[in-house]
């Protein structure tokens, strides 16, 4: 086989990403996918939609097929990569292939977060992180009445509501005091699990899974809580989170740290390789330091910039920004940036804006006159003009700060020669 | 590619560009039934925006960006670019209404729709001979579409 210019590991959201941004500088040399699932890419958040029953998969995939003949992309999927030769420049499959490379990009994911809890091995104990996953649920869910999931985090969340929305009987266990506790904080928190309450989802926070109670036939028959309380359940979810799917990285003599390491051009410790998404510990935009942020648009710009930078360009990233947009039955929320600031420390500025009755939320965090956060719950349309602040770090003046606290921030805002650079480029004034 | 370009020096408030926006994308192509009938019974909105601010006002819409932001959030794949045409384009019905486009979008140029779980977006009025309907409604020349 013929060295390879483009090869890239993992067939998710960082990897398409790549493709478009390879395909940005070179339209014309081969690349190579090769996926673990044996699926075209599909967007992996769906799968609460499919196992909500909202979709179906004919809906799943994230680019059309004509996408892969149009990029002159070739895949080889249901294949895992077993090993990386960084010095020879080869990577083998467990097909036995060995394929040489020019530029690799690992974008291998995450792999699901179980701690240990006593009984979570064996039946009926699953995780919620991929398509496989969501149809073994779906299926699951025909024979169930009740289940458990552990962690109420986004993941764990959206587990339960699907399961939910199938007809079962779903309690939500978070051992924080509250619901995604990164992403909101008490207010938001409240809002989102009172209309999950309402829909019928029993959430409870602070307590969390001891042990997972089976029979002796190994049959799960319930799960011992912390605070002493035994729920009868026929599945558990296990939804902690999710952790940098690198040991094929770092088996390779690669770096990593909590994630594969990689400078600002997305480049790991080995010439000609690069990493991307929630595998990568990248820049962070508004902390300066490498983080894994492990979350989709990130993932999609990590990969995005990593293709420009294997086709030849010189690249930085930007840095990566937290971002989420989540909605309950109905009641959608935003968070991004900053949201929880360290508590006694003076340089942050937080403004509220709370009505229950409304269901209705918006929390603004500033930090030295530029907001760097904020979340909305239900009054989510002006999300973006708020965006537009934290990822363009541009100053707040105190005028512009008032309206943004009255829930109308707007392009008028911004500086007179940014504004006119994004709107209207290239515009000589006439006399 | 063309754009729409809004110029806030000319910009005059009027809103014709979103009722203009509203009657291009609506069923009856009428702009009286389109505001009277469509926008209360079909929630048909326009993907033109007027903001103000003291006597200075603008209009966006979407910019169609070379590396758009919303593409990048998208988790559905309806959102992508066309790499023929420059377009960034939507898919209504791979549109799954999870907002992430709205929140990432530093431009504020996507919306809700009023009563579907979908979003409004310009298409630069790809339908529509002679390009983009905001542009033809403009009074004061405050939208100009062209190459840059």
């Amino acid at each position: 086989m013929a060295i390879m210019k483009y090869v890239i590991i993992g067939n998710g959201i960082a990897s398409i990403g790549a493709i478009e941004g390879i395909r940005k500088v070179d339209t014309e040399n081969e690349i190579l996918v090769i996926g673990a699932e044996d699926s075209p890419a599909y967007g992996r958040p769906l799968i609460s939609y499919l196992l909500a029953g909202k979709i179906g998969p004919e809906r799943l995939a994230l680019r059309p097929q004509e996408f892969y003949e149009k990029s002159n992309v070739s895949t080889k999927l249901g294949t895992t990569v077993e090993a990386i030769d960084t010095k020879a420049k080869t990577i083998s499959t467990d097909k036995g292939e060995t394929i040489e490379f020019e530029n690799l990009l690992i974008a291998t994911g995450g792999i699901p977060f179980t701690p240990p809890i006593p009984g979570a091995e064996g039946s009926d104990v699953y995780n919620f992180t991929n398509l496989a996953h969501a149809q073994t649920l779906i299926s699951k869910a025909k024979e169930i009445k009740r289940a458990v999931v552990i962690g109420g985090g986004l993941i764990g969340l959206k587990a339960g509501e699907s399961l939910f929305d199938r007809g079962v009987d779903v309690t939500i266990l978070e051992l924080s005091p509250r619901i995604l506790s990164l992403a909101f904080d008490e207010n938001a928190a409240a809002l989102a699990g009172g209309r999950l309450a309402e829909v019928g989802l029993n959430v409870r926070c602070g307590v969390t899974a001891k042990e997972i109670q089976r029979d002796s036939d190994g049959n799960l028959k319930g799960v011992h809580l912390t605070d002493g309380d035994f729920l009868q359940t026929e599945v558990v979810v296990i939804a902690i989170g999710v952790v940098p799917n690198y040991s094929l990285a770092k088996d390779s003599g690669i770096s990593v740290d909590r994630g594969i390491k990689v400078d600002d051009h997305m480049k790991t410790s080995a010439d000609g390789v690069f990493a991307a998404g929630d595998v990568a510990q990248a820049k962070d935009l508004l902390f300066g330091d490498d983080r894994v942020i492990p979350i989709w648009t990130n993932a999609y710009n990590q990969g995005f910039c990593a293709g420009k930078n294997m086709a030849g360009t010189d690249i930085e990233f930007t840095g990566s920004l937290a971002m989420n947009s989540i909605s309950f039955y109905g009641l959608p929320t935003i968070s991004v940036g900053t949201v929880n600031p360290p508590e006694g420390d003076d340089s942050f500025e937080i403004a509220t804006s709370l009505d229950e009755k409304k269901k209705s939320y918006r929390k603004l965090v500033f930090q030295n006159d530029h907001l760097v956060g904020y979340v909305l719950v239900g009054d989510i349309d002006m999300a973006g003009m708020y965006t537009a602040f934290v990822k363009f770090q541009m100053a707040v003046p105190e005028d512009a700060k008032k309206q943004m606290m009255a829930g109308e921030p707007d392009v008028l805002m911004w500086p007179d020669d940014f504004f006119k650079d994004t709107w209207n480029p290239g515009h000589v004034e006439q006399d | 590619m063309k754009r729409v370009y809004p110029d806030k020096e000319y910009c005059i408030g009027c809103h014709l560009c979103e009722l203009a926006c509203m009657t291009a994308h609506s069923k009856s192509q009428d702009l009286i039934v389109a505001y009277r009938e469509e926008r209360g019974k079909d929630g048909l909105s326009s993907c033109k925006k007027v903001f103000e601010k003291g006597h200075t006002c603008v209009a966006i819409s979407c910019r169609h960006c070379d590396e758009p932001s919303c593409v990048a959030a998208c988790i559905s794949g309806g959102l992508h670019k066309d790499p023929e045409t420059g377009h960034t384009l939507y898919d209504r019905e791979k549109c799954v209404g999870c907002w992430s486009c709205l929140m990432a979008c530093p431009y504020g140029a996507i919306r809700r729709h009023p009563t579907e779980g979908k979003i409004v977006k310009c298409d630069l009025c790809a339908e529509r001979e002679g390009g983009p309907a905001c542009v033809a409604a403009c009074p004061n020349a405050a939208l100009k579409y062209e190459e840059r």
